[in-house]
């Protein structure tokens, strides 16, 4: 007795898949319909090419060999046709798409070529406040310079990782540098302050000679010393 | 369009209740429909300024908690009838002042009133913070002395930004009232001069009202200052600060040193 493998019948599974395809409804009449598929194609060749169209005949009444004639023409433009809807059965020759029924109408996604992702903003590197910086109040930017234009207010406080610029007086506190960055400066229109810092290294206002008072100045490190010179 | 304005200042003892008093009176004098609100509960002193102290029977925290309706707290002024005050709670403490509560009555009050002036407790502690919470404009009251002009500072920084309008991106509208000058002590440099208040405030000039006895006279009668003497100093500058209030533009004008003529001929003392 042979001992012949048995065959097991494939079952061939049938199932529902839906897809999302392109309608192209021609009207009459059907030339100037394609020549406005031509002018398309003009702007953007390939367009279709790859696309799944289903042609909607409900608009228009086209015979058999009609039928025939349009999808020719379309294949002509690459223009492929996966399905036609809107029309009797009988006029579909066996050798055209198949009809389709149910067509439900749906968002087209446009599937763009993926941009390139937009690059980083980079992050700001400084700080500006146009409003005065009042009393309790507390600023601190440790990515960079810190600039105000108005005054800073007696107990108030400017913290930054740069230089700090006082476009008004200044009579609060100014730590500037304080991520370890000893070149940072601190610059001000009237020279007021509680404190000064720089990097670590500060000075009260006591300290500050009063010969600089009420005078635009600058304050900066040099080594390991603070200076606190006039600006003009 | 009502308009509800805070009068605040940080430092305790400038001339808040005083000043809420006179400008509320010289604006319903003008014809204007305004409540006084005491938002200093536990230590109220706006009823006594306004003489209206024996007539209190519910509060501004009765109403916030419910107790009572609005009409029922609300007093009006024997003298003005278009001027009516909320009184604060004398037995309860700030703490009984909830953020929707006071919401709701100051939404209550837009709709009575073309002014509603909250009288606020000194500090920046929740009786401050709850007096300037719905403001649409602030008169920060400012002595001209160092403490005092530095506490108004911190106190302009907290109305930009724990107001209902600060957070929704809107400005508060604010003035400096200058308060208890001494033109004398100006002069010799003893007080802090005008210019110098408004360069470190940066906010524009409402009034400057001059050291007077008449304040606490008019206190003690418990009347507003501008009506009980109205052509004393203080009562003509709060006028006028009333009047730039409702935005008439009124020239400013600087106290200066009253000297009568017996003092100006005998004022040097022999050697």
């Amino acid at each position: 007795m042979d001992v012949r493998a048995d065959t097991t019948r494939q079952l061939v599974r049938l199932r529902g898949r839906s897809y999302v395809a392109f309608v192209f409804s021609p009207v009459v009449p059907i030339v100037e319909w394609l020549a406005e598929i031509d002018a398309t194609l003009a702007r953007s060749p390939g367009y279709f090419v790859g696309k799944p169209i289903v042609l909607d005949l409900s608009a228009v009444d086209l015979s058999s060999a009609a039928i025939a004639h349009l999808l020719g023409s379309l294949g002509e433009r690459n223009i492929r046709v996966l399905g036609i809807e809107g029309v009797e059965e009988e006029r579909l020759a066996a050798n055209m798409p198949p009809l389709l029924t149910g067509g439900r109408a749906c968002v087209i996604t446009r599937s763009e070529p993926a941009q390139k992702s937009e690059p980083e903003k980079p992050k700001p590197t400084s700080l500006l406040l146009d409003t005065p910086v009042r009393s309790g109040q507390s600023i601190v930017f440790m990515e960079g310079d810190v600039t105000v234009l108005g005054s800073v207010g007696s107990g108030a406080e400017i913290v930054a990782g740069g230089s700090i610029h006082v476009y008004g007086t200044l009579r609060g506190r100014a730590m500037a540098g304080v991520n370890g960055n000893s070149n940072a400066r601190i610059y001000c229109q009237k020279i007021e302050a509680e404190l000064l810092a720089i990097d670590g290294y500060y000075q009260t206002a006591e300290e500050i000679d009063d010969s600089l008072r009420n005078r635009p100045a600058q304050a900066w490190l040099e080594g390991d010393t603070m200076k606190i010179t006039p600006l003009n | 369009m009502a308009k509800v304005l805070v009068v605040t200042s940080g430092k305790g003892g400038v001339g808040k209740t005083t000043s809420t008093a006179a400008l509320g009176a010289a604006l319903a004098q003008s014809g204007q429909s305004v409540v006084v609100v005491d938002f200093d509960v536990g230590l109220r002193n706006l009823d006594l300024v306004m003489g209206a102290e024996r007539r209190v029977v519910f509060d501004l925290i009765n109403v916030v908690q419910g107790v009572a309706k609005l009409p029922q707290a609300l007093i009006r002024d024997k003298r003005l009838e278009n001027l009516w005050l909320l009184p604060a709670s004398q037995t309860r403490d700030k703490d009984a002042l909830t953020d929707e509560g006071v919401g709701r009555v100051i939404g209550e009050l837009r709709s009575r009133f073309d002014w509603i002036l909250c009288d606020s407790p000194a500090g920046i502690e929740r009786g401050a913070t709850l007096a300037m919470r719905y403001a649409d404009e602030a008169v920060i009251v400012t002595n001209p002395e160092v403490s005092s002009v530095r506490d108004s500072d911190r106190i302009i920084g907290m109305l930009d930004s724990k107001t209902v309008r600060a957070e929704r991106g809107e400005r508060v509208e604010k003035h400096v009232l200058i308060t208890r000058y001494d033109p004398a002590r100006a002069a010799r440099g003893e007080m802090l001069n005008i210019d110098d208040i408004l360069e470190i405030l940066a906010t524009p000039l409402l009034g400057i009202i001059p050291e007077s006895q008449d304040v606490l006279k008019a206190s003690n009668v418990g009347t507003p200052v501008t009506l009980n003497d109205a052509d004393s100093a203080p009562a003509r500058a709060y006028v006028d600060a009333s009047r730039r209030l409702m935005g008439e533009q009124v020239a400013m004008v600087v106290p200066v040193e009253r000297r009568g003529f017996m003092n100006r001929l005998l004022g040097r003392r022999a050697a």
